[in-house]
């Protein structure tokens, strides 16, 4: 050996500084490039920050651990994106903070599950899931229908994002609160959030203060509905 | 001459030197170390394995009948489940291994603890609040949204006030140690330590909403924050539920067998590879995922190296025994630090094995993963933490021995047969699910639902909630058993004086 082990032993500064430099050569190796290399997140078009009721409503799922039951990654496998559609990019979860990929399914993926169910679907299913699956393992979240939503400081939740690398524009955090409540609202004018926010699901409402439960199913009818798969190319996913 | 030989003779020089001063060293060795706070964070231990294991159970009924939710939202599982998994590895872990490592530390170091009595105090309260405020914060729907690093960034903050106390109490003690060498077992312990801050700053970097605000959003997003979490959470395994265990097994294994560590040259081998390998292991968690390829590969590869290391440190452990193997029949404490490193070795192997990508395919999303976690979290870390409890708690409270033997005994039994029906249970769910997910009919269709998947897993689910019930009465064994030793009486002669007399000073270092 080129250095006594005896002289480490009897150092504990030493040690601990070698051991510093240990444990940093691979977290430095793995991670730093996925910040540099400019293939890591694929350049496809479509992928937008969330609107302000979905971002709330995203809130609501990391707040209630759906993460700990359902994924939001679909794997390049065969029967995964039979079962589930096109395997998941990088770029879709490029605005996610946090990511929410999860590491278990106890109930089935979500990466693309918006627009797969109507809207009345996933208010009954979240007030009562086994009354549409008799299988299903979930808990009733029928108390976020009796929440109302709290987005008093909704602008400021806009530009925290925007301080972390979300692309929100000034228009978009002047215009939080409108199309927070355009987005809960079916009879009101939507064509300004949907020009900011392309796709996005209106949600029920019928006059009422948007509650919780309204937020999640906005937040869950645009997972993965933002890429036009048919407009991407082969050469657009390379990583 | 080998390096085990130096050691035996400075054990031998030690146990000399120790019989000659023995007179005068009883009386003051008592006041030399500070046991006070090693007996709170052992207390602490206990009291937090019952709960983290009580609200496993219940998370495992909920799994078996849905209904016991009951729609309450600070009861659901996904509020429930946070609590479960930082009670495991934060609150019994963590109270473990402060109270061992702290233990350890002034008996091998020589020296008292750094820091006083405060310093002490505040790391016991400050990280038994920060506990209860996760806790608390979990229940009452505040998250971050990613595995084991759950707690929002005020509890993140203070965490890491406390742990740099820790780390100040810790080191401080190591630097003013009255042995030249440092034992084996404070090279993990101050792995652990260093890489835990590294890691819990590295991965919680966020921008609260405001500073009254519960709630942050990180400062990372989509893949690099898939990688950042699990290069978190695979080293929270490695150098939260690993590494430091391992110094627990450095110190109490020797211990209890009454034999120096087997070998010193492989310790010294695989201390430094698996420090070195385990850092790279995260992107395993992220197969086939939109992580790129070569970072998948990458961590692979290292996954599949770890299991040298890890295996060395296990046959460390074992081979430790040769020639006090009968020890096993008489000593079912031993019986639990053995099984422990039984258990290290076979999730370590398992590990590896999980990793490798076609396996992983497979493995990956099913409950294979739970059983795999469970293995190494009952069977690995809270077995070796038992054993050396039940080695410890005669010593601090100053009592000739275990108020019964028989009882250790039987939580012993009761609580493998637990690990058994939990594991051999999740194998089953696991791979059926993957297979269930992944089958064709002959028309080219995939033939089963998520749902068949779900209902088809439910008998092992409620076998792995026997499982858990099991080990949850082992540790209520244990408890009692516990607090019967400690209201039995007093020992005349102190248990800790009269182990001094044997085996003091310089036997610290030899790996005693």
């Amino acid at each position: 050996m080129f250095i006594r082990h005896e002289t480490i032993e009897k150092n504990a500064v030493l040690m601990l500084v070698l051991t510093a430099i240990t444990i940093a050569i691979g977290g430095i190796i793995e991670i730093v490039p996925l910040f540099t290399i400019e293939t890591t997140v694929e350049h496809v078009k479509g992928v937008r920050p969330y609107a302000p009721l979905e971002l709330m409503g995203r809130n609501i799922y990391v707040r209630e651990g759906c993460y700990l039951c359902h994924s939001q990654q679909i794997r390049a496998l065969k029967d995964e994106v039979e079962r589930y559609g096109h395997y998941s990019l990088a770029a879709e979860s490029m605005y996610d903070h946090p990511f929410q990929w999860g590491s278990k399914r106890i109930g089935p993926d979500l990466a693309r599950v918006g627009g797969k169910y109507s809207n009345d679907w996933h208010y009954a299913h979240l007030i009562n899931p086994q009354a549409l699956v008799p299988e299903s393992l979930m808990p009733k979240y029928a108390f976020l229908a009796q929440t109302p939503l709290n987005y008093d400081i909704i602008e400021e939740h806009l530009r925290k994002n925007r301080g972390v690398g979300v692309p929100y524009t000034d228009e978009q955090i002047a215009n939080a609160r409108k199309d927070l409540e355009a987005q809960a609202d079916p009879a009101a004018d939507n064509e300004a959030l949907l020009k900011r926010y392309p796709k996005a699901v209106t949600v029920a409402g019928n006059g009422r203060a948007p509650t919780e439960l309204d937020a999640l199913v906005a937040y869950l009818q645009v997972l993965g509905t933002m890429v036009d798969f048919a407009d991407t190319s082969t050469e657009q996913l390379q990583q | 001459m080998s390096g085990s030989a130096a050691m035996s003779d400075i054990a031998l020089a030690g146990i000399g030197l120790g019989r000659a001063a023995a007179a005068e060293h009883v009386s003051a060795r008592a006041e030399v170390y500070n046991m006070d706070v090693v007996r709170k964070f052992l207390i602490a231990s206990v009291f937090w394995a019952v709960v983290a294991f009580l609200v496993g159970v219940y998370l495992a009924l909920e799994l078996s009948w849905p209904s016991l939710n009951f729609g309450l939202s600070f009861l659901n599982f996904g509020r429930l489940r946070p609590v479960h998994t930082s009670a495991a590895i934060f609150a019994f872990g963590g109270s473990a291994l402060f109270a061992k490592s702290f233990y350890v530390v002034q008996r091998t170091c020589r020296a008292r603890l750094f820091g006083g009595e405060a310093l002490a105090n505040f790391v016991f309260w400050g990280y038994q609040f920060f506990i209860v405020m996760a806790a608390l914060s979990y229940v009452m729907g505040y998250s971050q949204g990613q595995e084991y690093a759950e707690p929002e960034w005020h509890i993140d903050l203070f965490l890491t006030v406390v742990w740099v106390a820790y780390g100040v109490a810790y080191i401080g003690t190591v630097l003013k140690r009255e042995e030249p060498h440092i034992y084996v077992a404070n090279w993990f312990y101050m792995t652990f330590i260093l890489t835990i801050a590294v890691l819990h700053i590295g991965n919680n970097i966020a921008l609260p909403v405001s500073i009254y605000a519960a709630k942050s959003y990180s400062a990372y997003a989509g893949v690099q924050n898939a990688l950042i979490q699990w290069w978190y959470g695979h080293n929270a395994v490695g150098f939260f539920l690993t590494v430091p265990f391992l110094g627990m097994m450095y110190y109490f294994i020797p211990k209890q067998a009454g034999r120096p560590i087997y070998s010193y040259r492989l310790s010294i081998v695989h201390f430094w590879s698996l420090t070195f390998m385990y850092i790279w292991a995260g992107p395993h968690h992220l197969h086939y995922t939109a992580l790129p390829d070569w970072t998948q590969t990458l961590g692979a590869v290292f996954s599949v190296m770890l299991w040298m290391p890890s295996w060395g440190g296990m046959i460390n452990g074992l081979m430790t025994l040769s020639g006090a193997w009968d020890k096993l029949r008489t000593d079912p404490a031993l019986r639990f630090s053995v099984a422990a490193v039984g258990f290290y070795g076979m999730s370590t192997f398992e590990g590896p094995m999980m990793s490798i990508r076609e396996v992983n395919a497979l493995a990956h999303y099913t409950d294979w993963v739970i059983g795999h976690v469970h293995s190494g979290a009952l069977g690995w870390v809270a077995f070796i933490s038992f054993g050396a409890t039940y080695y410890l708690v005669p010593l601090l409270w100053n009592r000739a021995r275990l108020y019964s033997t028989r009882l250790v005994s039987w939580h012993f039994w009761i609580a493998t047969l637990g690990i058994v029906f939990y594991i051999t249970s999740m194998w089953v769910a696991g791979i059926m699910e993957g297979l269930m997910w992944r089958a064709y009919d002959q028309f080219g269709f995939l033939q089963y639902s998520f749902a068949e998947a779900v209902n088809a897993v439910h008998p092992y689910f409620v076998i792995r909630m026997l499982g858990g019930v099991l080990f949850l009465i082992g540790a209520l064994i244990m408890v009692y058993n516990l607090i019967m030793t400690v209201y039995s009486p007093t020992t005349e002669v102190s248990v800790t004086e009269r182990r001094d007399a044997a085996l003091p000073a310089g036997a610290a270092l030899a790996g005693e």
